[in-house]
């Protein structure tokens, strides 16, 4: 298929690169850390380290899943992959490598956080990986079309995250939520209206990027 | 004996208020190399681009037919190569695994014994899996002309061509234009004569501004 090859290709250039891994694991590191020294022997509430969760979560996608579009502008190579791949082909390619790189970067980062912090403690394990699931392919579905809107500005570290936040804060508000919810033990039944918001976003979002790469694509 | 054509119909490109050509209409139907020449800014490259569907005009239609029919803009990186001085390989990659890429992003079969042939042809073969970063720039245009036509194209659009090569490279170029040609649509856009002595016919861009 020619998204998975485009994948492919990307996955093998960041092994030989470490353009984005290097960057993700170095911001989860300090961003937990200084979470960490700032919070000392305080106890905080449950709920509020399902906030700061996303947090880190949301500033380490801003750290990392511009790549897919920003190093294929910086380096030049836009053209030739314009010149071998439809609009389409690229799209889904590039979303399959962020939804990877978001997975395997919120497993760690909660795994982390599992570790780090006593508060951290879900009650509804169904609930929390449903919310891990369709909040994470929402934020690889977003970023990755941002990335391709701010690949040919200027200013792209300030732009993409100013960009990126109203665009994914629908989002990252009803994980918040739904995170407060699993570590309370809530029921799934009666956090169906917020899961049903997550999925509807992310469906809503993979439709409006397909119609609209063509145009953010091409000049 | 495959049928194909490129129609360009009153073709204009502006940048903002500054028209760089207006008005361009050709009809190429047949086989064949034609060139496009004009002064530095003239809009050669932006013809090229055009034309390669990398680039939207302002007003104007470009057509590409094979087999009588129009070919979709989703599918016309298929049929077309294109070489220039700002198109740019993966350096991280070497020339083998980036033409093995190419062929599985646009889905097409890898012919191992045709890559090999122009890689020889263009004396790259003994460095077929170095990194493209140890290349120099001569090397790397010359891999560009591997990329341009390893999927047979039946439209080949070339920007200065000979850029960064030596004598022996330009004559490699020349020959290579003429044999596409035989069997393809092959556009030169160069401000060199050398370059365009080899065209059946040349569109100068000096008479396609107001």
């Amino acid at each position: 298929m020619k998204s998975y090859a485009l994948f492919q290709k990307d996955f093998h250039s960041e092994l030989r690169t470490r353009y984005a891994i290097n960057s993700l694991a170095m911001f989860i590191i300090v961003a937990i850390s200084v979470i960490l020294f700032s919070i000392g022997n305080e106890n905080i509430s449950p709920g509020l380290t399902g906030g700061l969760f996303w947090v880190v979560i949301f500033f380490s996608a801003m750290s990392g899943l511009s790549r897919a579009f920003v190093s294929e502008e910086e380096r030049g190579t836009s053209l030739t992959l314009q010149l071998i791949a439809s609009p389409a082909t690229v799209f889904t390619g590039k979303l399959l490598f962020n939804l990877i790189l978001v997975f395997l970067m919120n497993i760690v980062i909660t795994l982390l956080y599992s570790m780090l912090f006593a508060e951290f403690i879900i009650q509804n394990y169904l609930l929390f990986f449903l919310t891990f699931v369709f909040g994470n392919i929402g934020i690889a579905i977003s970023s990755t079309l941002i990335a391709a809107i701010i690949a040919k500005a200027g200013s792209k570290g300030t732009l993409y995250p100013v960009l990126s936040f109203p665009i994914l804060l629908p989002l990252i508000l009803t994980s918040v939520k739904l995170t407060s919810f699993a570590i309370d033990g809530v029921p799934i039944s009666e956090a169906f209206f917020e899961l049903a918001i997550v999925l509807c976003y992310d469906i809503i979002m993979i439709s409006a990027s397909y119609m609209l790469f063509d145009f953010i694509w091409k000049d | 004996m495959t049928d194909f054509s490129l129609q360009i119909h009153s073709l204009q490109k502006s940048f903002g208020r500054r028209l760089v050509f207006n008005g361009i209409t050709f009809n190429l139907n047949k086989a064949g190399v034609f060139g496009v020449s004009g002064p530095n800014g003239s809009g050669k490259s932006t013809l090229i681009k055009i034309l390669a569907g990398i680039n939207s005009p302002t007003k104007g239609q470009v057509i590409h037919s094979s087999d009588g029919k129009e070919i979709i803009s989703e599918k016309l990186h298929n049929y077309i190569g294109f070489v220039s001085p700002y198109l740019v390989l993966y350096d991280e990659f070497s020339a083998w695994e980036n033409l093995t890429y190419f062929s599985s992003i646009r889905k097409i079969s890898f012919d191992k014994v045709k890559v090999e042939n122009l890689l020889d042809q263009f004396l790259l073969l003994s460095r077929k899996d170095d990194l493209v970063k140890a290349y120099s720039s001569g090397m790397k245009q010359r891999l560009k002309f591997i990329f341009a036509l390893m999927h047979s194209p039946l439209f080949i659009f070339l920007d200065e061509p000979t850029s960064n090569l030596d004598d022996e490279g330009k004559l490699t170029v020349y020959n290579l234009i003429q044999s596409e040609s035989k069997k393809a649509i092959v556009v030169v856009a160069s401000n060199e004569k050398s370059d365009l002595i080899h065209c059946d016919e040349v569109l100068d861009l000096n008479n396609y501004k107001v």
